[in-house]
């Protein structure tokens, strides 16, 4: 490429490609100039795209801002569509988050690795689950047995949330649980955890993911039928805004989708449509949109193609504010807000020459910056073989402080803002996604979509085109299918788990069976099952049941004798 | 016999682990190069597995798993398949494992594993070049 680029250069004093003036307007400058460097060299190749396929032009202008009035249509920040940033000072008031999701072995191990992160200036903590939680079976269930504490943290009962946030200051630290079918259980358990801890409901922070519609299309950790799953979710959203204002119900996510193999387009018009789905659920339950939609958050994945990713963020807060403000009817301008958790690209790390795995994560970290994330989730360079080592997740913190405090890059609000390309990709990303949920909508929403494989079928073409351009080598992960060194040796801090947290956690859930008020238990269950079995909200009786000691596996499979369990269609 | 059988593939998920991209596309690379696959889909135990491989009549069995109890499964399922006697089935495993377990999975009875960013027809030509020595 340098070569190149040196022979072009040595050529210039005598062949000038210039006219020496500006040309009027495009159609000269591409006749003109454009043609003449093209005769001596053509472009590289045929076709550019963005990672999601969008035809990306030799330039863009003024003219492919699309719109009567731009400035209209990108507005000022922390004003409707909220293009810009949901905050009028964004990054220049608070930086964004720090929140590494951490989890794995018992509460304990865990709250170990939470103190480790805040010891190094994480400022915001994120948890991630083993599979028995996601998925309601306790420690000792013979299905779960194999997979406790291993991506994630165990957990089984109140108990086991109270040393998962033992020392955490709950008032000053805003944490983020990601779980879903089971979420009921864990906001349950938070909510009774921060009270303890002295906070008051109206203080309580944090988040919950708790978006069990892509549980079926991407991540595949649910129990109960979508449709009953959905009623699970609105439940939640209804008593969180009830008896915890300020904390985050439903985190919308389209970081599994994306991971799945969606594009940014379909990463996009799934999660809105999901997000369009609670809330309009929740409406039909007699809940004013208002009401809930001010406390729904989402969460992105933010992959390779740096602007796509830029534009993807703006696109997604001007979308949703006008679906939350137009197709819904919200009035309150807070429900038009698309605040965000935004988390770099698993799949995009390569399990060959991590180190390079470093570079990549920084500068998806910056395109998260630069597009007005609220807080940020930088991957560790070893995530593609194991959990990671505890140098790897330190060099993933150091590189958002980096961003933070060296790279002013915080500094101005939408920095790339009025750019012609970022504009444009704005607007397409945006049209592209609107045409989806709407066919979505026209196809009787996003369970009916689910059930039928329509997105699930999107999803898994758009990954095998992707591993087809990967095997041709019409796309590229450097180290892995380009400029791979064959000899290499690994170089290698190994994570390892702790063999006895098994029986730890057994150990303790049993006991805690044992030592019980049962009767209060048994009580609180079936009071679960009745609500379940009715439309009362369930929350009551769960945190009830909570109190008393229940399980997650316990909450959860009374909740199975009233809805059933669900397989979704194979879809390959 | 000079009529060659397509070779039949199951795919399979053991365990709890959701992650099915890799599995999804294995199946399709398998059943692009003109195999029978049989993609189990998510949630399977080690005896439903050997099943399908019973049932199925399978050649080769493929293992996805991401959730890290790889070490599990590969002696579980290897276990239940000598146990239920079935014999000559070429078993491989994909997925995020640290490079200290291959070797574990392999004295289980896994003839190979492919790790991340391993290309497709590098796993087809593997099942191949078995087939071809079988």
């Amino acid at each position: 490429m340098g070569r190149d680029d040196e022979e072009r250069e040595a050529t210039k004093p005598t062949e000038p490609q210039s006219r020496g003036e500006a040309s009027p307007d495009r159609d000269t400058w591409e006749r003109t100039t454009l043609a003449a460097s093209l005769k001596k060299l053509p472009k590289r190749k045929e076709a550019f795209t963005t990672l999601s396929g969008l035809p990306v032009d030799d330039l863009y202008t003024a003219a492919d801002v699309n719109s009567s009035d731009p400035a209209k249509l990108i507005g000022f920040p922390g004003e409707y569509p909220f293009t810009r940033g949901v905050h009028p000072t964004m990054h220049r008031a608070r930086p964004w988050t720090i929140r590494q999701v951490a989890g794995f072995g018992t509460a304990e191990d865990t709250n170990g690795r939470y103190k480790y992160l805040l010891a190094h200036g994480e400022t915001g903590l994120s948890t991630d689950f083993d599979l028995p939680t996601l998925l309601g079976y306790d420690s000792d269930h013979p299905v779960g047995m194999p997979e406790i504490g291993k991506i994630g943290v165990a957990v089984d009962t109140i108990d086991d949330v109270r040393l998962l946030m033992a020392d955490i200051p709950l008032d000053q630290v805003s944490t983020s649980y990601t779980i879903n079918a089971s979420a009921f259980a864990l906001i349950g358990m938070y909510e009774v955890v921060c009270k303890e801890q002295g906070v008051a409901a109206e203080k309580i922070t944090g988040t919950c993911q708790n978006d069990i519609l892509k549980e079926y299309t991407a991540q595949n950790e649910y129990i109960y039928p979508p449709a009953e799953a959905v009623r699970l979710v609105v439940d939640t959203m209804e008593y969180a805004a009830k008896t915890m204002p300020r904390y985050n119900p439903v985190s919308v996510s389209g970081y599994h989708i994306r991971d799945a193999g969606a594009t940014a387009v379909q990463e996009l018009a799934f999660t809105l449509a999901a997000g369009h789905c609670y809330v309009t659920e929740a409406v039909k339950r007699g809940l004013s949109a208002d009401f809930v939609a001010p406390r729904i958050s989402f969460f992105w994945n933010i992959q390779n193609d740096f602007f796509e990713e830029i534009c993807k963020l703006r696109a997604s807060r001007r979308l949703w504010a006008r679906m939350m403000r137009d197709w819904v009817g919200t009035k309150d301008p807070r429900s038009w807000m698309m605040r965000a958790h935004s988390q770099t690209s698993g799949v995009s790390l390569t399990a060959q020459q991590p180190d390079n795995n470093i570079a990549r994560t920084a500068i998806q970290a910056l395109a998260a910056i630069l597009g007005g994330t609220q807080s940020l989730h930088t991957n560790s360079k070893d995530e593609a073989f194991q959990i990671p080592s505890e140098g790897a997740i330190k060099i993933a913190v150091r590189t958002q402080q980096i961003l933070a405090l060296e790279n002013r890059v915080a500094d101005v609000v939408d920095p790339l803002g009025g750019s012609y390309y970022v504009e444009n990709l704005t607007n397409r990303l945006e049209e592209e996604a609107e045409a989806l949920i709407r066919q979505i909508l026209d196809r009787g929403g996003m369970v009916a979509s689910i059930e039928d494989g329509f997105i699930q079928r999107h999803i898994a073409d758009s990954a095998a085109a992707f591993q087809r351009d990967l095997e041709t080598q019409k796309e590229f992960m450097v180290g892995m299918n380009i400029h791979i060194d064959p000899e290499e040796a690994l170089p290698f801090e190994p994570f390892e788990l702790d063999p006895g947290l098994a029986e730890r956690q057994i150990k303790r859930t049993q006991g805690i069976r044992r030592s019980r008020a049962q009767a209060e238990t048994t009580s609180a269950l079936k009071e679960i099952k009745q609500a379940a079995t009715g439309s009362d909200n369930v929350m009551p009786a769960v945190v009830r049941a909570i109190k008393a000691q229940a399980t997650v596996g316990e909450m959860c499979d009374v909740l199975r004798e009233v809805f059933g369990t669900y397989r979704g269609p194979i879809v390959y | 016999m000079n009529i060659k059988q397509p070779l039949r593939v199951v795919v399979a998920k053991p365990g709890l682990d959701g992650h099915d991209r890799g599995a999804k596309i294995i199946a399709r690379a398998f059943r692009d190069a003109g195999m029978e696959v049989i993609y189990t889909g998510i949630f399977q135990t080690a005896e439903m597995i050997t099943r399908t491989v019973i049932e199925e009549d399978a050649d080769v069995l493929g293992l996805s798993i991401l959730s890290g109890a790889h070490l599990h499964f590969a002696e579980e399922i290897c276990r239940a398949l000598r146990e239920q006697a079935v014999k000559d089935v070429l078993v491989v495993m994909g997925g995020i494992l640290p490079p200290p377990d291959i070797p574990k999975v392999k004295a289980f009875g896994v003839s190979e594993v492919f790790g991340p960013g391993t290309p497709t027809s590098k796993i087809v030509d593997y099942v191949r070049t078995w087939q071809a020595a079988r």
